[in-house]
């Protein structure tokens, strides 16, 4: 059975990868899903990094949109997006096209996931 | 002509031609922004009447133009983090909430098959302008149900040109029935809870007699419930009016 859309990301929910990375793009027959939410809280906003389960690999990612409303002025998008990344926090896809916060500038940690972002909102 | 006694008549000058200006008809419709009208409660009346001097003193200086749920508006924000330190956002009014100071607006479009909401405050100081790109009402005061309905009913394009509206015309309401992606929903539309006449349910009949199981009648009639705002409209038209 398929649970609701969850808002926030925590432990089992399924993600949408939005890169253009081989892992993100090739079908399998299961969606990737988060395990574990680097946060004192279980539940990642935009900004956090989360463990995914895609393929059978485990691989760290960036959460760059959720379905919860956030504070006023802040995007909420439609659907749980996340940005495929590397432990150094490399990100391993080239090219981003769905639109990015922009409040993802403020640390400086994910400055070059944001240079191979197209749009931002 | 000579008058009965012999004098010349005086001159009659011939009668005035009265011009009815439709024009000056019509500025009888006059809007009032919802966040204006106090919510019914037990507050001190004091308390909005200062947070309706502030809002006035606010739009002394920056212009909110009038619109409506449904009409599409371009909001350009101050933003530290965008590159140039503004950003700007084009999307279709989905819900006007709030009163006083705090009211919002949410703004939805699909960018790159993304849908994507914001939601604004009004009289955010961040806001640096707000124009209205198509001016026109819907059946509905809440287009929430956006969110479950197919893409192309919420994409705008983002350059898009302004469409011309005269100001002594009134609002155009678009009368579009909206078509739904397959349930499951986010929320059950066809219950008469949210009273939603712009969709076109392509549900059977027996689920759509199901929903009526859930219709309230009685609430129509409750007179505890009732919030005429008329009055209360009136003075504070003036209040604004003579502030502006």
């Amino acid at each position: 059975s398929i649970t609701g859309a969850c808002r926030a990301i925590q432990k089992l929910t399924r993600v949408r990868v939005v890169d253009n990375s081989a892992l993100g793009n090739t079908p399998y027959h299961r969606p990737p899903k988060c395990i574990h939410v680097y946060n004192k809280t279980g539940v990642g906003k935009v900004g956090d990094t989360i463990l995914l389960a895609i393929k059978g690999e485990k691989k760290k990612a960036l959460i760059v949109g959720h379905k919860m409303p956030g504070p006023t002025m802040t995007p909420r998008f439609d659907s749980n997006n996340v940005v495929l990344i590397e432990d150094n926090g490399n990100p391993v896809g080239t090219r981003i096209k769905t639109p990015i916060p922009y409040m993802l500038r403020r640390k400086g940690e994910f400055s070059k996931v944001l240079a191979i972002a197209r749009n931002f909102v | 002509r000579v008058s009965s006694d012999g004098k010349p008549e005086k001159f009659q000058p011939p009668p005035k031609p009265v011009i009815i200006d439709k024009q000056k008809q019509r500025e009888e419709r006059r809007f009032l922004s919802p966040e204006f009208i106090p919510p019914r409660g037990r507050t001190d009346p004091l308390k909005f009447y200062i947070e309706r001097k502030d809002m006035i003193q606010r739009r002394k200086v920056f212009n909110i133009p009038e619109f409506y749920v449904g009409s599409v508006l371009a909001v350009t924000t101050a933003d530290p983090y965008a590159n140039e330190k503004a950003s700007r956002f084009v999307g279709i009014c989905i819900q006007r909430g709030g009163k006083g100071l705090g009211a919002t607006f949410v703004l939805r479009n699909v960018i790159e098959d993304q849908g994507v909401e914001m939601c604004y405050e009004l009289y955010n100081p961040r806001i640096q302008a707000i124009e209205v790109l198509k001016l026109e009402k819907r059946l509905d005061d809440n287009l929430m149900y956006l969110q479950d309905a197919l893409p192309e009913y919420s994409t705008f394009d983002v350059n898009m040109k302004p469409v011309s509206h005269l100001s002594h015309e009134e609002v155009p309401v678009n009368k579009l029935q909206v078509r739904m992606k397959p349930k499951p929903w986010s929320k059950r539309w066809e219950r008469p809870k949210y009273n939603i006449k712009g969709i076109k349910f392509d549900l059977p009949e027996k689920k759509m007699k199901e929903a009526q199981k859930w219709s309230q009648p009685w609430l129509e009639f409750d007179m505890l419930r009732e919030y005429d705002t008329s009055k209360i409209e009136d003075k504070i038209w003036k209040e604004v009016s003579e502030g502006l």
